[in-house]
């Protein structure tokens, strides 16, 4: 089951990164969206896949018990990767709009000399 | 006195919330009055951390490693309180620097809640917390660069949103993994747990993601090309609130994570780190003698100083820990110093092109008496600031064996001195150029609003330096609280175990 859990968020991971390699706008965005995933999934598997039952005391037996955290920790952070998202989907928006293309070659202005 | 230590985020987050103030004046007034608050309260821990040692609070009172804790030592205390100042003087400076049209996008508030992110990152003592405060800070400097949207800012703030959630991701994968092997998240906890168990392998990629995920934050060497990109975009007291405290950050959390968790780790990484810190010192200055933009140039330096804090941990005594905490006192003073100069020499000038700037010597004898200072004490002359802390590390370089790297630090001294001299040329000394003196059109003044946080700046450099041994013990009992966290697991945890 672990073994999955690492092949899948390492070809998530990997496909992210691709994206982030090409030049048009949006497959950044889409491979920033993609990393965060891949993220999430390797944080899931933190906790141990045999432990399904719910945290909540006299609802399960201790062994089978869950760990909270890890789940606490994805919610945050899917949460903070919506926010962060969202905020790069309008400056990356505004970029295509200011520099007239999707190319993200062209944006070179700031490291040239002026 | 426990309350103390919420303030430095509740008063920023307050700062924050301004942004519901209708009018612009109004505004201004309660931001600025929350900035001064929030640098009294940082200095006020300071003093408490002094006299009554380390302070810890349990938010919600849940017990030390379940919850989450907000602990305030030496090194947090003076980390505070200098970005407190940093704060309080942009906050100052902006009042005149900053124009109307960028003020009226909640500028003041965003500052808050840069603020609050920073001295979250600062207060917190769990790891996935820090994540947490690095992503409030970056979310206020994403808006803080963008703001105003000409192109060059959407487009440095492209690279800088990009690389710096590559980073934040890498921080993250490097906490859960942290968590799945240690099971636990409090940095206190972490540190015990580590130090009883030396774990060779895994330990080693955990500090090797933490150095990656910070090293992007602090502008390490292969590492920093967001910086210079991105960094020179926004208004100038953006850029000197970036440059004086963001970078610093991630040096911060390098010593928190790094050095007290993995200490061993480090011991392994050692050469990796060292060689890293040559190649940022070296590159820096060189990218800086190269550039012929005064806030380009700058920028460049910021990552040349992160080169000698690096060398630093790398070097990792309590000798290297106690000089890294003084230079990045006066780094972090300097660097802001001299970014409000660029900024009041555009005030007068008109432009950022060292060729097209000149004559400010006689145009502006104040200015130019604050820069050499300020330049001075970057390039480590006494009695200035950057002479102790340079001193400091370089002596516990020599004590460490390690002469290469000695030798390489000088080198770049010697780099930033020619660099800092290439501007007073072009900036202050040389007569102003012919052609400009009729496109020119009116004798601005300075105000005093601007003149004021810088020469605050200055003064405090000089008096760092004048008066080291205060700093200097300082910044020996917060690297002896990174050196030997015994003291600090104490003060987290045993409350709750029982002894």
């Amino acid at each position: 089951m672990l073994l999955v859990f690492a092949i899948t968020a390492g070809v998530i991971f990997a496909s992210g990164v691709y994206l982030m390699m090409r030049r048009s706008m949006v497959r950044l965005i889409i491979g920033l969206l993609l990393v965060s995933y891949s993220v999430n999934l390797i944080l899931f598997s933190v906790d141990d896949s045999g432990t399904r039952g719910a945290p909540i005391i006299n609802s399960a037996e201790v062994e089978v018990m869950s760990d909270p955290l890890p789940q606490a920790l994805i919610l945050t952070a899917i949460v903070i990767s919506f926010g962060v998202l969202a905020f790069t989907l309008a400056l990356g928006y505004r970029a295509t709009q200011v520099a007239g293309t999707d190319n993200i070659d062209t944006l070179q202005s700031t490291d040239r000399e002026i | 006195m426990q309350i103390l230590i919420i303030l430095p985020l509740l008063i920023p987050l307050l700062t924050g919330c301004t942004a519901l103030i209708r009018f612009r004046e109004m505004r201004q007034l309660a931001a600025l009055i929350g900035l001064f608050l929030n640098m009294l309260v940082c200095l006020l821990l300071l003093l408490e951390t002094q006299v009554n040692g380390i302070l810890v609070v349990q938010a919600g009172a849940v017990r030390a490693p379940f919850g989450i804790s907000l602990v305030v030592d030496s090194l947090t205390a003076v980390m505070l309180s200098i970005s407190g100042i940093i704060g309080f003087a942009v906050g100052i400076f902006s009042v005149t620097i900053v124009d109307a049209n960028h003020q009226r996008f909640a500028f003041y508030p965003l500052i808050g809640f840069l603020m609050m992110g920073i001295n979250f990152a600062f207060v917190t003592g769990d790891l996935f917390t820090l994540y947490v405060a690095f992503e409030v800070m970056l979310m206020a400097s994403f808006v803080l660069l963008a703001v105003g949207g000409e192109r060059g800012q959407i487009e440095g703030g492209l690279k800088y949103v990009t690389l710096n959630l590559i980073s934040s991701t890498i921080f993250l994968i490097a906490a859960g993994l942290t968590y799945a092997v240690v099971g636990t998240l409090n940095m206190a906890q972490l540190a015990a747990r580590m130090a009883e168990q030396p774990s060779p392998g895994i330990g080693t990629v955990l500090a090797g993601l933490f150095l990656i995920a910070f090293g992007i934050k602090a502008a390490i060497f292969p590492l920093f090309f967001w910086l210079p990109a991105s960094y020179h975009t926004p208004p100038i007291a953006v850029t000197a609130l970036f440059g004086g405290v963001l970078t610093k950050v991630g040096i911060y959390a390098m010593l928190r994570v790094l050095m007290m968790i993995f200490p061993q780790e480090i011991m392994f990484l050692q050469p990796l780190i060292l060689t890293l810190a040559a190649f940022t010192m070296i590159i820096g200055v060189l990218g800086a003698v190269a550039q012929t933009e005064f806030r380009r140039l700058l920028s460049f330096h910021i990552v040349s100083q992160i080169g000698y804090l690096l060398m630093a941990i790398g070097l990792f005594t309590r000798d290297s820990m106690t000089g890294a905490i003084f230079f990045m006192v006066h780094v972090i003073l300097a660097k802001t110093a001299l970014f409000f100069i660029s900024g009041m020499a555009y005030e007068l000038g008109g432009t950022y092109k060292l060729k097209k700037l000149g004559g400010l010597s006689k145009r502006a004898p104040g200015l130019a008496l604050l820069f050499l200072f300020a330049a001075f004490s970057l390039a480590g002359f006494p009695p200035f600031s950057g002479f102790w802390g340079k001193l400091l590390l370089i002596r516990a370089g020599l004590e460490a064996g390690q002469y290469v790297i000695v030798a390489i630090a000088l080198g770049v001294s010697l780099l930033t001195l020619y660099s800092m001299l290439k501007i007073w040329n072009e900036v202050f000394w040389k007569a102003a150029p012919k052609h400009d003196a009729d496109e020119m059109p009116e004798r601005k003044r300075l105000s005093p609003l601007m003149m004021a946080p810088a020469a605050a700046l200055v003064a405090l450099i000089i008096a760092v330096g004048v008066l080291a041994e205060p700093v200097f013990k300082l910044s020996e009992s917060a690297a002896v609280g990174i050196v030997e966290p015994a003291a600090y697991m104490q003060a987290v945890l045993a409350p709750w175990t029982g002894e």
